[in-house]
């Protein structure tokens, strides 16, 4: 920040170095506050840098005392007899050095040096040293998470799930908002606020009830119960939904509804084309939503482990392994089961983060 | 809510006009008809149900068994609640959660609104994206992640906290700090609240800000005078939201102990929980349901609280609604 980003004609040199030591002081707090958000950033990507990272490493290096961070292994020199041994930082008269432990002991030890040959030995508790670790990036971990979790088989049933319900929740939610937003209806006010209630009400007096029904018609141990619901408009999404199309014109659609156009055709070729922002909105809404969504396929897919979708085959894997193993697996099959949401939230972000503030705000 | 009359037709209508406005009617309920037939089915009838329900002593594996029991599903419930039986823990275990977690959150997430609404902050897009994304990891592999991240002995915090020379509990496994750990995962999720803040802040008209500077205030005096109660409508939704969350919470708590018990020491034994486990460990559907009613009764009392108060402190600024 120089004067040249100031415009403004300056005549005494005083006024002009006032300005200067403002514009330093301005650059100095704009520093101040993005590194602070910076830190505060990196906190919040802390717990998933300790995913990453976890996830490419070998489960000896989770307990190894003074392991690196990184995905790493411990080096190891191979003697003349073919046997290996772990390199260790052994701090002798003329400095650290890489050397090999041969034989520990508790008070000396013998080392080989790997330059010579030779054995060397040294006094101290050789617990005490730190072995030699070099970068080491293991892709075991995914391959055994995507065998063992089966990983393409819970893909393929979260997507089933997330794209049909996606596509009956976008559709019916579009037509009922067009109902709410178009139509005189008598009493729509009131329909609209019995809308606006169903948003609260806790999902536990509803939940029983529904998985007895679904029970009886026999659809327990399928994906319908986790699909078919979807197609009777949410809340929600209506809500979102009619918000934005009462901020569409009027006039187009009166222009076609005089070409003789039906209601459904106007929906179709009026409304929709315009109000793109919202319907993406909705259907990322409901695309992280089956994503994201526990307790319905606990229930509904319980014993059925070929219909698992993510979030419970992931659960179900973490309950058998985050105890037998010290959490590589796990956190690789979470950054397995994170990359499709990630990925897609960062593509649509936008349209997304909008829609959140529509929902929140407006009401 | 205010439904404008169409003059027009205060005066004695065509009869085509009055088919039109008809068929208009018509054709806007069956626009309307995906909801209707949904809110019966999946709403009004299990509502229904469920209150019935909670009378009975249905039994998913017997249900020739089902007969009407009166209160004794409340009666067992309200035992359970004095004698600190299941009710009772896992009520408090909530609303300790609540307590925790709720304040903290709306502090936080208002002060992340207020740091990425900051004029002097450079990549704002780039920090209100970072901020926000933790929400679209899908609960059960966040809760993963903080399990590792926590673990006492080769979680990073506990790691960062010896090297600081600081003790570290081994959170998830320690009764005292498995809630204190949940609070964290719930603060990596708040980037919904601090959106719904940040349009809040948005709002805010500049000339109120002149205003205070006008008048001499400092920073402290704009946000305790101007930011606070223009943005206090957000604030109520961004509380009765959290409230409702909290009442609703379970996949973290499933994902941290499997078995239901609420391990460590059933410090992490939520309401939720309790109902999963009455309910389908154990098949008991009829208490299970007049347990959700009675999560309903005091998510109700604590929205109308919410609303009575509100009027103290909510401020409407395009008057009242």
């Amino acid at each position: 920040m120089t004067g040249k980003a100031l415009p403004l004609p300056l005549t005494g040199s005083g006024r002009k170095r006032s300005h200067r030591a403002h514009a330093i002081r301005f650059g100095i707090s704009r520093l101040g506050v993005t590194l602070f958000a910076a830190s505060m950033a990196m906190i919040f990507l802390l717990p998933l840098a300790y995913m990453i990272l976890t996830s490419f490493k070998d489960s000896d290096q989770m307990t190894a005392l003074n392991a690196p961070l990184w995905p790493a292994i411990q080096e190891t020199y191979t003697a003349a007899d073919g046997q290996a041994y772990t390199l260790y930082e052994v701090p002798t008269a003329s400095g650290v050095q890489d050397l090999a432990l041969e034989k520990p002991g508790r008070l000396t030890s013998t080392f080989i040096d790997p330059k010579t040959g030779q054995e060397v030995s040294w006094q101290g508790n050789w617990r005490s040293l730190s072995s030699v670790w070099s970068l080491e990036v293991k892709l075991d971990n995914f391959s055994t998470v995507l065998n063992v979790l089966n990983f393409p088989l819970l893909l393929r049933n979260t997507l089933i799930v997330s794209v049909l319900g996606t596509i009956g929740a976008v559709s019916s939610a579009v037509l009922v908002a067009f109902g709410f937003a178009r139509f005189r209806i008598p009493g729509k006010d009131g329909l609209f606020l019995v809308l606006i209630m169903t948003i609260m009400l806790p999902f536990q007096v509803l939940l029983i009830p529904q998985y007895i029904g679904f029970r009886a018609v026999g659809w327990t141990g399928t994906l319908l119960p986790l699909i078919v619901p979807h197609f009777f408009a949410n809340a929600y999404n209506v809500f979102l939904l009619r918000q934005y199309f009462l901020t569409l014109p009027r006039e187009l659609d009166e222009a076609a509804q005089i070409d003789g156009a039906s209601p459904l055709r106007i929906l179709w070729s009026v409304i929709v084309p315009q109000a793109w922002p919202a319907i993406i909105a909705v259907s990322l809404f409901h695309f992280f939503f089956s994503w994201n969504d526990f307790f319905a396929p606990l229930v509904y897919l319980s014993g059925h482990a070929d219909l698992f979708t993510m979030t419970v085959g992931l659960q179900a894997f973490s309950a058998t392994y985050s105890r037998a193993g010290s959490g590589t697996l796990t956190q690789a099959g979470s950054l397995l089961a994170m990359l499709v949401p990630i990925a897609i939230f960062f593509v649509g972000q936008r349209a997304f983060m909008r829609g959140v503030v529509i929902s929140g705000v407006e009401k | 809510m205010v439904i404008v009359e169409d003059k027009k037709s205060v005066h004695a209508p065509p009869p085509r006009r009055m088919s039109l406005a008809r068929r208009e009617t018509l054709e806007g309920l069956v626009f309307l008809s995906p909801w209707f037939i949904g809110l019966v089915v999946f709403t009004a009838l299990p509502i229904i149900a469920s209150l019935v329900l909670s009378f009975t002593n249905f039994n998913l594996l017997h249900p020739e068994d089902l007969r009407f029991i009166g209160l004794d599903n409340y009666i067992r419930m309200w035992n359970e609640l004095l004698n600190n039986g299941n009710v009772g823990m896992s009520l408090g275990v909530t609303a300790r959660f609540a307590l925790m977690s709720v304040p903290l959150m709306i502090c936080l997430a208002l002060g992340l609104a207020l740091l990425v609404n900051q004029k002097l902050l450079l990549g704002k897009p780039v920090f209100r994206t970072l901020f926000f994304m933790p929400v679209m990891i899908p609960l059960v592999a966040s809760t993963i992640v903080w399990q590792g991240f926590l673990n006492g002995s080769t979680g990073w915090l506990a790691q960062i906290l010896r090297s600081l020379g600081l003790p570290a509990p081994d959170w998830f496994a320690d009764p005292a700090w498995a809630l204190p750990g949940l609070v964290f995962l719930g603060i990596w999720g708040v980037g919904n609240m601090m959106l719904i803040f940040l349009a809040g802040l948005q709002g805010v008209p500049t000339e109120l800000y002149e205003a205070v500077k006008v008048d001499g205030g400092g920073a402290w005096a704009r946000f305790r005078h101007v930011t606070l109660p223009m943005i206090s409508p957000v604030l109520f939704y961004n509380l009765l939201i959290s409230i409702i969350g909290v009442s609703q919470y379970f996949t973290q708590a499933y994902v941290l102990d499997p078995g239901g018990t609420g391990n460590p020491g059933g410090s992490t034994y939520f309401y939720n929980l309790n109902l999963y486990k009455e309910g389908w460990s154990y098949s008991q559907m009829g208490y299970a349901s007049a347990l959700a009613w009675l999560m309903m009764l005091i998510v109700v009392v604590a929205a109308i609280v919410l609303f009575r108060t509100s009027a103290r402190w909510v401020f409407y600024a395009g008057g009242a609604r």
